[in-house]
Formats: C-alpha cells, sequence, structure tokens
C-alpha cells in the first residue's frame, strides 16, 4: 500500500525540515548519463524528495552494466531511461521523473538542460564529458554544473574527493583513475563519487556552496 | 608569472593555444578556466594569459 502523496511529504519534511524541503522539492535536477554514476545519484535525489529529475541516455540495458549500475536483469534491453524512470516510480512515487532518450551534444544540450538548477556530467567517456562540461559552462550560465572524473579501479576509496573548480563547477572524483588504465569500474568506487555527486547537489540547491 | 592548477608558471603573454601546445593535454579531454570562468573554447586561440592570471585546466578521464 503506497502512502497518499501528503503523508510522504510530512514523512520528508519530518527528517530534513520544512525550508530544506521546500529547496528539494522545487528543484529541478538532471542527469546527463544513467551509468553508474547517474543510476545511483538519481536515486538518492529521489529519495531525498528532489521534486523534478530528468533522466538523460540514448542507451539500452545491458548484462555488462548490472556489476555496477542500479538495473535489474528483468530489465536488461530496456531504454536505461525507461528502466530507471520505472525503478523511481517504485522507490519516490511523487517525483516527477523526465526521460529524454537521446545523445546530448553541443548542438542540442541547452534544449535539454535550459531549465535545470543543477546539472550532472554522469558521462562514461572522456571526451563526452569535456563536450558537456564546456557546453554547460559556455552556452548555460545561470545553471550549477557538478562532474566527475576519476573513479574506476580497485584504489582507496579515499581519494575520491569533490573540488569546487568555478563559480558554478564541481568536480568529484580522484580524477586520475582512467577505466583504460585499471579493471574497471567496480560498484563501490563509483557509488562513492555518485554520492559526492549527489551531496554535492544537496548543499548546492540548500544555500551551502562551499566543498 | 602564472598560476596553473596551483603552480606558477612563466607563460604571460602566451594565448591559452600556445600555452596547451607546450603541455602533453588532450584538447578534446579538457575544460579551461580563467580566474573563476570559462574559457571557451572557441577563444583558446586569442585568450591571452596575463601576470597575475590564475588558470584551471580539467583534464577529464574515462570512467562513469
Amino acid at each position: 500500500m503506497i502512502p497518499e502523496k501528503k503523508e510522504w511529504m510530512d514523512a520528508l519534511i519530518a527528517r530534513h525540515g520544512l525550508e530544506i524541503h521546500n529547496r528539494f522539492s522545487s528543484a529541478t535536477v538532471v542527469s546527463c548519463g544513467l551509468g553508474g554514476l547517474g543510476s545511483n545519484i538519481a536515486i538518492a535525489l529521489a529519495r531525498v524528495g528532489i521534486g523534478k529529475l530528468v533522466l538523460i541516455d540514448f542507451d539500452k540495458v545491458d548484462i555488462t552494466n548490472l556489476h555496477r549500475q542500479q538495473y535489474k536483469a528483468s530489465q536488461i534491453g530496456q531504454y536505461k531511461t525507461d528502466a530507471l524512470a520505472e525503478s523511481l516510480s517504485e522507490i519516490a512515487p511523487y517525483a516527477e521523473i523526465k526521460t529524454v532518450t537521446a545523445r546530448l551534444s553541443e548542438d542540442n544540450l541547452t534544449t535539454f538542460l535550459k531549465d535545470a538548477d543543477v546539472i550532472c556530467e554522469a558521462f562514461d567517456d572522456a571526451e563526452a564529458k569535456a563536450m558537456l562540461v564546456n557546453g554547460v559552462l559556455e552556452q548555460l550560465p545561470g545553471s550549477y554544473l557538478v562532474a566527475a572524473s576519476g573513479m574506476a579501479g580497485m584504489d582507496t576509496p579515499n581519494t575520491i574527493k569533490t573540488r569546487n573548480i568555478g563559480k558554478r563547477f564541481y568536480l568529484c572524483g580522484d580524477e586520475v583513475s582512467d577505466v583504460a588504465d585499471t579493471i574497471g569500474l567496480v560498484a563501490p568506487r563509483v557509488m562513492l563519487c555518485a554520492a559526492h555527486q549527489a551531496q554535492t547537489v544537496l548543499r548546492i540547491l540548500a544555500g551551502d556552496y562551499e566543498v | 608569472m602564472i598560476k596553473v592548477n596551483g603552480v606558477e608558471v612563466d607563460i604571460a603573454g602566451k594565448t591559452v593555444t600556445e600555452y596547451l601546445a607546450t603541455t602533453n593535454y588532450d584538447p578534446k579531454r579538457i575544460a579551461v578556466e580563467r580566474n573563476g570562468d570559462i574559457v571557451f573554447k572557441s577563444q583558446y586561440d586569442v585568450t591571452v594569459l596575463e601576470e597575475g592570471d590564475s588558470l584551471e585546466i580539467v583534464s577529464f578521464v574515462g570512467g562513469g
């Protein structure tokens, strides 16, 4: 039995206080990419009560994703946008979820990202990361951007960190562990980086801009 | 002197493109902030670094 919306919101307010809850519930946050980073970011933010989540990815759930990404075996073959929206509707039924099944580029990113309060860069490919970061900072000067670089491999969790680089630009990760130089991505370390991103989003929304 | 990622380097007067050519950065994987603001990719050729500038070059690695 799923609780009514009022009961749900009252439970969040009891946790976070009305002022913070209002900031979270009126916010729009976008995840660009729904892999190990984006799927974890979206689940964390949905649980916390972010009002609107925009999920962007062009890809489908593959068996090789399941070792670290928040999908289920039954979702293999579905678009990640659809699969994650389905899971989020079960986790946080009153979050507004918008899906964009498309590949972001310099030419279309403004269309999909212009209404976001905070944008999470959660791509896998280094050149795609750089494209998005440059594109957002150049074209959307009103948005905050939380990007990630360096979370692959079996290295210590303690090197994952968050830095404030520009006025509206935060970067999470160890900044060096390239997926190409390691055994690949392992679930906890990617989750850790995603958690840095999600927590940074919340701090920005709460008005705490220090890292 | 210009501060590049916290390290002082003697490159005042060079453009961003000229400085990057002396480094190992892959231009397709980087974002450059100068004094807290993004340097537009289209402006690398004409952005001349001035004494006292602070440059932050983020070089992305793969994985996510």
